[in-house]
């Protein structure tokens, strides 16, 4: 009966949000360490970036403001930016060696 | 139990999406996992009601971030094979340790504290929808002098970009 009672009483509390933002941010991580195309390296930036966000919506309808979300649009922001800066490295980086593996990656001069 | 639904079927569809992107081979079926844990946040953003975020979440991520990386791979080639050989002996065993270490340690204070993180305050019981509207009263106003700094950001990342993949050794050889 009180089993019964806890499944009708399922409730969707922001603590399920930050746990489930957490799990992407070490899903993110880990591709970040384990991979070395630097393309998958930043699909798993935008994982991570995309954790944080979710910990900025879940907490901006923990407290009912709004500044949560107007920060998250500031993220999206920036993280088209650093998209649009990063690609346009790889690609310049790919000219030169003809590989996007960041362990080839060894000179600073262009 | 729909808002449990609701909550568990995008999850669910976040971690297979962002397993896809760290484990496909293939850069194309990468991308197309990112998709899924983009748009499957969306939803997640929608029943938190921040529909404005989730709206330029599906325009801005899944759209052209998304188009920007798939263009980026027709360029590099999907048929590039990725070197799976550590440059320093070990790395990758090393890195899984320090992490296993480290979420071991976030895994304990979760589970000894019954999953209820002191958020300070209990959550408030009116909520606003995160329309437009709403989102812009706040940006114009009290977050007007980060929004201007943010416009600039991307005039100069638009420019770098284009200075960057100017490739000016073609271009002279060209002309």
């Amino acid at each position: 009966m009180i089993l019964r009672n806890e499944i009708v009483m399922l409730e969707v509390t922001t603590d399920w949000y930050l746990t489930l933002a957490a799990i992407l941010f070490s899903i993110g991580f880990i591709g970040m360490m384990i991979r070395k195309n630097a393309l998958i390296m930043f699909m798993c930036i935008e994982l991570m970036l995309n954790a944080v966000n979710l910990t900025f919506i879940s907490a901006s309808k923990h407290f009912g403001q709004v500044d949560g979300q107007v920060f998250v649009f500031f993220v999206l922001v920036v993280a088209a930016a650093e998209v649009v800066v990063g690609l346009a490295i790889i690609v310049s980086i790919f000219r030169k060696q003809s590989s996007a593996s960041v362990d080839v990656l060894n000179v600073s001069r262009g | 139990m729909v808002e449990a639904l609701l909550f568990f079927a995008p999850a669910s569809l976040i971690i297979i999406g962002a397993l896809i992107v760290i484990f496909a081979k293939n850069p194309v079926h990468n991308a197309m996992g990112l998709v899924m844990t983009l748009v499957s946040l969306a939803i997640i953003y929608i029943t938190l009601n921040a529909t404005f975020v989730a709206m330029v979440q599906m325009l801005v991520y899944a759209g052209a971030v998304m188009t920007l990386f798939l263009f980026v791979i027709m360029m590099i080639g999907v048929d590039k094979k990725e070197q799976t050989t550590d440059s320093i002996k070990g790395q990758t065993f090393l890195v899984s340790g320090v992490f296993l270490i480290l979420i071991s340690l976030l895994a304990y204070v979760a589970i000894s504290s019954d999953f209820k993180w002191d958020l300070w305050f209990p959550p408030v019981e009116f909520d606003a929808e995160g329309t437009p509207q709403l989102i812009a009263g706040a940006l114009f106003t009290e977050w007007i002098f980060p929004f201007e700094i943010i416009s600039l950001l991307l005039i100069v990342a638009t420019a770098a970009a284009i200075a960057l993949a100017y490739d000016t050794k073609k271009r002279n050889s060209n002309a």
